[in-house]
């Protein structure tokens, strides 16, 4: 998944095909260095099966629906960081920013204060400050060129000095919004989750055989009608898995489809619209975008804002997954396990390639190690040095492809 | 110069410093529909700078450009581009991520309500590709990292003209390219002039315009030494212009 292109797409690249001329052509472009999403799934399917030969909480529908929670913040967050990498820069601020998100979404509804506001209005706010924050920073890196790293660098250090100005000498507000608690706790019923489940498999039914219609409609090559519907089936048939996993114990939580919303929702926007085009134009070469007219600077800020709000809205889904914000919120490993969620899912951290999916898939790894060592209850250091490992692993895969792509071109 | 045919663009006696450089000094230049003006010169000679100042990247201290009978003034590429005046850099300005489509439509997607319409861009991009008789690129679906150094040139010309323009410059377009690969550039150039199109050839390379121009404009040291017609001059004349400018060439003659 490090092409740029969509992929009814790339399937199409190789004309009115058989299933064999498709494989081939995966097979060509995977030897090219488009290794697609192959290391992830093999990755995800080696951690299910080391954590469930040892211990057998691990394969369990509680624990499922646990992981869910537990790496929905950092998904969120690592969704905003795509973009910031697609334009070839970097966020150092998402932590902390998120804590912010995290503490102005439990200050909105503080009772008793003069900005007691309802829970989804706390949250708005929240995620407008963030977004405001990841302006700010994308205005200065796109308008004065100083680079990201430092200016998220600063950001990181103001966003955690203003985290700790903001909680004052307690330390700790709580949040008794049900809305904001809401977010992270409520759990759908059992019936309202096949609903879903019957709802996303039709959406996704009708969007890829309507691109492969009409597509067939303007007379331009499509992908195989078979492998098509395949897709779809199996895409489907995850989600009923899904859901069928999930209402095996209490029900698919609510917080799990805020994530697939936002993943389906920035997906669209990267894949699919102008603006998303022109992300991957100023990432592959922003030169070139410039002078075909796009409006580079604009596009460099309207990332950082991206990047900025989901941090917000990650925060809220923390902050309500824990009931209360204290000052150790936007530290310890997230901004690195946001950032290693993307790098892991296949975004390049040279600019241009990789997809929104792959916060998704990035995050589930990074959910499932943490996830993992703790049942198993391995010591931290476990936990932290097979997380780098794996960083490592995907950045080096990356390179490598780099590397091959352009010796491909040649 | 000549007096037949009207010309497209012209440019009378523009200048250009950068601080105590002087890199245009009361150039004139012009080109016309349908013929492929080469225009060469040594390094410094004030090629870049040219084109420069008439696709909008620089703004000339002094001059006029006239297109179409009429004065106009361009002061950013979006100008040019409205003109339809278009130059085809020698780092051609693509995005190797990108495929054929999405580098054609850089930056004038066809969308409704901002959302990409893939399949009317990909027909056009065929269609244009197919006209230019560009028939190596096996997928307008490639991302162009996967392209030949002829192809890449070949998609960076075919977005010029694919946007009704009609003054096309390309910049050394065969500078980096292979023999056969060459060919394949310089018959598309041919194909341009043919079309109907004033293309502008800067280029090193004597062989190559030679082959493709119908004139030729020499610049030398920010000055134009002068217009050649391809039929009535030789290489040697064209080489001695560059390097003595023309009053040397003819006081040696």
């Amino acid at each position: 998944m490090s092409t740029a292109a969509p992929p009814e797409v790339s399937a199409a690249a190789a004309g009115q095909a058989s299933i064999a001329d498709i494989a081939r052509a995966r097979w060509e472009a995977f030897k090219g260095g488009d290794v697609g999403s192959v290391p992830v799934i093999v990755g995800i399917i080696a951690i299910t099966l080391f954590f469930t030969a040892k211990t057998t909480i691990f394969f369990t529908a509680v624990n499922f629906s646990n992981l869910i929670g537990q790496m929905a913040g950092v998904t969120v967050i690592a969704v905003g960081i795509v973009f910031v990498l697609l334009i070839g820069e970097i966020d150092l601020s998402v932590g902390y920013v998120s804590g912010i998100g995290s503490v102005m979404v439990a200050e909105f509804q503080k009772s008793g204060s003069s900005h007691d506001y309802p829970g989804l209005v706390a949250i708005g706010l929240a995620i407008a400050v963030c977004a405001a924050i990841g302006a700010a920073q994308g205005s200065i890196i796109a308008f004065l060129g100083v680079p990201s790293f430092v200016v998220t660098l600063a950001g990181l250090l103001i966003a955690q000095g203003m985290i700790i100005y903001l909680l004052g000498t307690e330390g700790v507000i709580g949040i008794q919004d049900n809305q904001i608690l809401d977010v992270a706790n409520y759990v759908l019923t059992k019936n309202t989750g096949w609903i879903v489940a019957i709802v996303f498999t039709v959406v996704l039914a009708a969007g890829s055989l309507g691109t492969y219609f009409s597509r067939r409609r303007a007379g331009l090559p499509t992908g195989n009608l078979l492998l098509t519907i395949g897709r779809v089936v199996f895409y489907g048939g995850l989600t009923f898995a899904v859901v069928a996993i999930c209402n095996h114990s209490r029900g698919v939580p609510l917080v799990g489809l805020v994530v697939v919303f936002v993943v389906v929702l920035f997906s669209y926007l990267a894949g699919r619209t102008t603006f998303g085009r022109h992300v991957y134009a100023v990432g592959g070469n922003a030169e070139a975008a410039r002078r075909a007219g796009i409006n580079v600077k604009l596009i460099r800020i309207l990332c950082f804002t991206i990047s900025g709000a989901c941090a917000g809205l990650g925060g809220v889904i923390l902050a309500s997954r824990l009931n209360s914000v204290d000052l150790t919120f936007g530290g310890g490993t997230l901004l690195l396990d946001a950032i290693s969620a993307a790098v892991i899912g296949g975004v390049s951290l040279f600019g241009g390639r990789g997809r929104v999916s792959g916060a998704l898939f990035g995050g589930l790894i990074i959910g499932m190690i943490s996830n993992g060592t703790d049942l198993v209850g391995s010591a931290d250091w476990i936990k932290y040095v097979t997380t780098g490992t794996i960083l490592l692993a995907a950045v080096t895969l990356d390179t490598v492809a780099r590397r091959r792509q352009v010796a491909a071109g040649r | 110069m000549s007096a037949n045919g009207t010309p497209l663009l012209e440019i009378r006696g523009i200048t250009k410093s950068f601080g105590s450089v002087q890199a245009l000094d009361g150039v004139d230049f012009e080109v016309r529909p349908g013929e492929v003006m080469a225009l060469v010169g040594d390094n410094g000679a004030g090629k870049s700078t040219l084109i420069k100042c008439i696709a909008g990247t620089h703004l000339p201290d002094s001059g006029k450009i006239i297109f179409e009978g009429n004065e106009v003034h361009i002061h950013t590429p979006k100008d040019a581009g409205r003109l339809g005046i278009e130059v085809v850099y020698q780092d051609l300005a693509l995005c190797d991520n990108l495929d054929v489509v999405q580098n054609m439509y850089l930056g004038r997607e066809t969308n409704r309500y901002e959302v990409l319409s893939e399949a009317p861009m990909e027909h056009h991009t065929s269609e244009t590709l197919a006209s230019l008789a560009v028939t190596t690129i096996k997928s307008v679906r490639q991302t162009v990292a996967t392209l030949s150094g002829g192809q890449r040139q070949s998609v960076a010309v075919a977005r010029a003209v694919m946007w009704n323009n009609r003054v096309v410059f390309l910049d050394e377009p065969t500078a980096a390219l292979g023999v056969a690969q060459t060919r394949q550039v310089l018959d598309l150039v041919k194909r341009l002039g043919e079309q109907g199109l004033a293309v502008v050839l800067v280029s090193h390379n004597l062989t190559d315009v030679f082959e493709v121009a119908d004139r030729i404009t020499v610049l030398r040291l920010g000055q134009d030494v002068g217009v050649y017609e391809k039929s009535a001059t030789s290489e040697q004349e064209i080489v001695q212009a560059i390097t003595f400018g023309k009053q040397d060439a003819e006081a040696s003659a």
